[in-house]
């Protein structure tokens, strides 16, 4: 079966759709064309009204849906349709042999009265359950004044931070399976220690059609890809496991060689250096910070705190440091939804704002908490782009997107130079944060000593806990390497993941506290 | 419970898919509903409510297998779905392992209902839900003048299943619960606001406990306040009833089937040894009437029964599935614990810190992540440090790192106050020579 004819009787269908044939094209520049949204020609449907006969629904339904939900004395309402599927292949003891897909479909109602928001999702999407559902949302609000949503105009993005060349809908699954193959042919070839390989491709596609009761409307089309590969591998009797992998938001063309050869070397590297390693000694001492994933620690010592549903409750540490001075005048720090293809970028929002560079740090002062639409209101200044949710299941809320410092002025050589005896961290699997208390930590699945200003032996599998504030306060050298890491991370808070990134340049903690033997 | 109309679907979506090409499949469909109101200082911040339907089919098609769910339950397009996933798993390698499990293997039904749904809990009304929220709050308000927030809430959902094979299994779940939670932030030393939690939940409302809950989760809130860290070194630990399923985990991932497919398990061919202090047994009670967890059969459709998972430090069972064991050679047991019981001491959380003459108290782990080839783990905690047994000093910002089979073989001690309300009815544990890191 040649593909495009696969494309019509198959991945189509597979993936629900009913009315148009595909929602890639709706967007311009997801084509590979210019990555700025071209207005479409007069006469013709734009985005929205795509996506609008896509998800089965007219202007009169929406207004219905709306009117519904405002009608207890909401002061606004949202509507979010979310078209997703998703696809995952992957290998294992050497051969293509399992595959997953999903298809969810659904749109949730959201209703906010002041600070306070009721929410309610259907997954058939009939005039009838939507004003249900509208209904229901609507009990958030008791008495007051009623207002009317107002008619809808398209709101055009700007900015596509991801257009895609080939989407995920136009490719079958016998195309992804030669460099999961060849992904786990490069593992084995490339140490013999090599016991098992498990390698995965998950591509996911969205579709978004978002509207409020101030008339504001637009269609996402959202993409996801990740190759990852998890490693085993035995010497003498001792097994260590490694991982590797990388994430974007890009269709088909994502997939090369290239990607491939550096994700296996990667988790061949990650995991043969474990059987070098040891576990440090525990207790306070320097930490250099390695560039790219330790983005984690800005991710967790201070990104979490920043969110601004923690500061108008008043509950996080930072709630009373806006504008002050926190750290070092050389740090910037920066949440940014604009990287072209970047796992945490999003052209516009989930609660209608467009995706923006926001400064969360700048010359060591906190400049901007990380606002939502909720948020924004209660502090009385424009949303950040923030308001993110997981899916039509969820409501939004302030998330971060990619979490980085800017380069810093020296050599990370000269940071590692100055540590006595101290830890280099340049790996790790998993973070977390105590909001209130400041307390947060990160797993490091691998690093070095410094001894002397050098490094030495390969450490291993220790968590390192440290204060927020304090932690910031301790970063007193910054290097010029800064880098983000494309991993797949995601983050999780109150029930909802959100794909995010972190970046870093190395840098100097006088001290954190790290996990090791007494 | 499953309307007929979605279980004849069910049964046509198996048609469906035996009739173009599958020589095998299993069919689940999935539905749920959820509640939840959350109140922050006892006025209403949140409400959401929610109903899905989801149907999973996995397929066997000429010796490949693949898995395909959606929540589009229309006939037409469900047609197309099964037809297209057929094609699409053409296109995987054979895999031989893939079969459906052995007929004989599979619940017969004819067992009592295991109580696991509140047939009540459907019919409170949403004032009612949110005045139970509220009085969680009263409890914590005005109660102490540090305190910021008052956070409270109420949840409850239910969820249905209904699984067929094309071997001839067909059986049905029921679930409900429900529960009430109090977290409160207080303004603590400089601009720390140290926050705690406390929680109960429950499979009928009947026996979901409403009172206490604000009351206990201010009193742990405020014990935190003035946290720091003490000096590094090897303490006893004493791991309380909320937390100490944590450090179970590990252990429970590395006797599973597909960990062990992959060598990727620090407890790999250690079936019949001893892994553990004389004090480790632990024993899976899939019928226990009434238990969060409690199932007569697993996600295959394979019988449960009683197994002993570990015997005074011995390790008894490995949690292997149709799959893992057709590809280790091996025999399969069921793919998954259900209610775990880890054999319960004497005394609570408060006679054992009692008896403790130096140590620390852990009351909640921040962070870490546990090696899973090697059992090697290192967490972030927070807690007590324990001194003639009392509570002396708050700590936070420590870690505490060692490998799981040490940390096992140093079990002295299980409480005998396991929480009802989680499948894992794990007491408080006291260790011997754990190594904290601090200052």
């Amino acid at each position: 079966m040649d593909r495009r004819k696969f494309i019509r009787t198959g991945s189509l269908a597979l993936a629900g759709t009913v009315t148009v044939p595909t929602l890639a094209s709706a967007l311009p520049g997801t084509k590979g064309e210019a990555a700025t949204l071209v207005v479409p020609p007069t006469g013709s449907k734009g985005g929205v009204a795509a996506a609008m006969e896509h998800f089965g629904v007219t202007d009169a339904d929406i207004r219905k849906t709306m009117t519904a939900a405002l009608e207890k004395g909401g002061d606004y309402a949202d509507l979010f349709f979310e078209h997703t599927f998703s696809n995952s292949v992957a290998l294992q003891d050497g051969a293509v042999n399992r595959s997953q897909s999903n298809i969810d479909f659904g749109m949730g109602v959201r209703v906010l009265k002041g600070d306070q928001t009721g929410y309610a999702y259907i997954e058939n999407v009939t005039l009838n359950e939507m004003v249900n559902a509208a209904r229901t949302a609507a009990r958030i609000a008791e008495g007051g004044t009623t207002v009317s949503p107002v008619a809808l105009t398209e709101k055009r993005l700007k900015s596509n931070y991801y257009p895609v060349t080939t989407p995920w809908e136009e490719v079958v699954l016998k195309e992804k399976t030669p460099y999961l193959q060849r992904l786990n042919d490069r593992i084995f070839a490339l140490d013999k220690r090599v016991q098992k390989v498990s390698a995965s491709l998950n591509d996911s596609t969205s579709h978004v059609l978002f509207c409020n009761s101030e008339g504001v409307s637009y269609y996402d089309y959202r993409p996801m890809v990740t190759l990852n590969a998890v490693c085993i591998m035995e010497e003498n009797g001792r097994f260590e496991n490694g991982h590797a992998g990388r994430a974007y938001r890009q269709g088909f063309e994502f997939l090369t060689r290239d990607v491939v050869e550096l994700i296996a070397r990667e988790a061949v590297e990650r995991t043969s250096i474990l059987f070098r390693a040891i576990k440090p000694k525990g207790g306070e001492m320097p930490v250099v910070m390695g560039a790219g994933g330790s983005g984690i620690l800005l991710h967790e010592a201070i990104g979490h705190a920043f969110e601004a549903d923690f500061n108008r409750k008043n509950i996080s540490i930072f709630s009373d440091q806006l504008n002050k001075k926190i750290c070092n005048e050389h740090i910037n720090v920066v949440d940014d939804a604009t990287i072209p293809f970047n796992r945490g970028s999003v052209n516009v929002d989930d609660d209608g704002t467009p995706g923006q560079k926001t400064y969360i740090v700048r010359e060591g002062v906190l400049t901007s908490f990380l606002h939502d639409r909720v948020s924004a209101q209660h502090y009385g200044i424009p949303s950040t782009g923030n308001g993110r949710r997981e899916s039509f299941r969820h409501m939004p809320m302030p998330r971060m997107r990619a979490t980085y410092m800017e380069a810093g002025n020296v050599k990370e050589a000269e940071i590692i130079e100055t540590v006595k005896n101290g830890i280099f961290v340049d790996t790790f699997t998993n973070g977390q944060v105590q909001i209130g208390a400041g307390d947060f930590t990160f797993f490091v699945k691998s690093g070095y000593l410094i001894e002397n200003g050098k490094l030495t032996r390969p450490i291993k599998d220790v968590n390192i806990i440290g204060n927020g504030p304090k932690a910031l306060a301790d970063i007193t050298m910054v290097a010029d390497n800064d880098a983000i890491d494309n991993t797949s991370w995601t983050c999780g808070k109150n029930g909802q993941s959100c794909p995010v990134t972190c970046g870093m340049p190395s840098a100097l903690v006088s001290k954190l506290t790290v996990g090791g033997e007494s | 419970m499953i309307a007929n109309e979605y279980k004849e679907l069910a049964r046509w979506a198996m048609g469906q898919a035996l009739k173009n090409g599958c020589q095998a499949a299993k069919v689940s469909l999935n539905q749920g509903s959820s509640s939840s109101f959350e109140l922050r200082d006892a006025k209403m911040d949140t409400l959401q409510q929610s109903a899905q339907s989801r149907m999973s089919l996995f397929l066997y098609v000429d010796g490949r297998y693949g898995t395909y769910s959606t929540n589009r339950l229309d006939k037409g397009e469900l047609e197309r779905f099964i037809a297209n996933g057929i094609e699409s798993t053409r296109f995987l390698a054979k895999d031989e392992a893939r079969v459906l499990p052995d007929e004989a293997r599979y619940y017969k039904g004819g067992k009592p209902d295991l109580q696991l749904l509140d047939p009540n809990l459907s019919a409170l009304s949403p004032d009612e839900k949110v005045a139970m929220a509220r009085a969680v709050a009263e409890e914590a308000m005005g109660k102490d003048p540090r305190i910021i927030s008052v956070e409270s809430s109420y949840g409850d959902g239910d969820s249905f299943s209904y699984l067929i094979t094309s071997n001839g299994f067909e059986g049905e779940t029921a679930g409900s619960s429900c529960s009430l939670a109090a977290s409160v932030a207080v303004r603590g030393e400089g601009e720390a606001r140290p926050s705690s939690y406390w929680y109960e939940s429950s499979i009928h409302l009947d026996g979901l406990i409403r009172e206490g809950i604000g009351t206990k989760a201010l009193e742990r809130t405020l014990q935190k306040i003035g946290q720091r860290k003490t000096k590094s070194g090897k303490y006893t630990m004493v791991v309380d009833p909320m937390n100490s399923a944590r450090l179970l985990r590990p252990l429970l991932n590395a006797i599973t089937g597909s960990a062990l497919q992959q060598k990727n398990s620090f407890l790999l061919d250690r079936l019949g040894q001893k892994v553990g202090s004389d004090k480790l047994t632990l024993v899976d009670e899939p019928h226990l009437m009434g238990a969060p967890g409690a199932r007569y059969f697993d996600g295959e459709g394979v019988a449960t029964e009683r197994r002993v998972v570990f015997e005074q430090g011995v390790l008894k069972t490995y949690y292997i599935d149709t799959y893992n064991a057709k590809k280790m050679d091996t025999e399969p047991t069921i793919s998954g614990p259900s209610v775990l019981l880890l054999k319960t001491g004497g005394k609570d959380l408060n006679g054992l810190v009692a008896n403790l003459e130096h140590g620390i108290l852990v009351t909640g782990f921040n962070g870490g992540n546990c090696n899973s080839s090697t059992g090697d783990f290192s967490y972030g905690i927070e807690g007590f440090l324990v001194e003639n047994g009392a509570l002396t000093t708050p700590l936070a910002e420590m870690n505490v790192t060692g490998n799981m089979i040490d940390l096992w073989n140093g079990l002295a001690e299980t409480g005998n106050d396991p929480r009802l309300d989680s499948s894992l009815r794990v007491p408080s544990l006291l260790f011997e020579g754990v190594d904290f890191s601090g200052l």
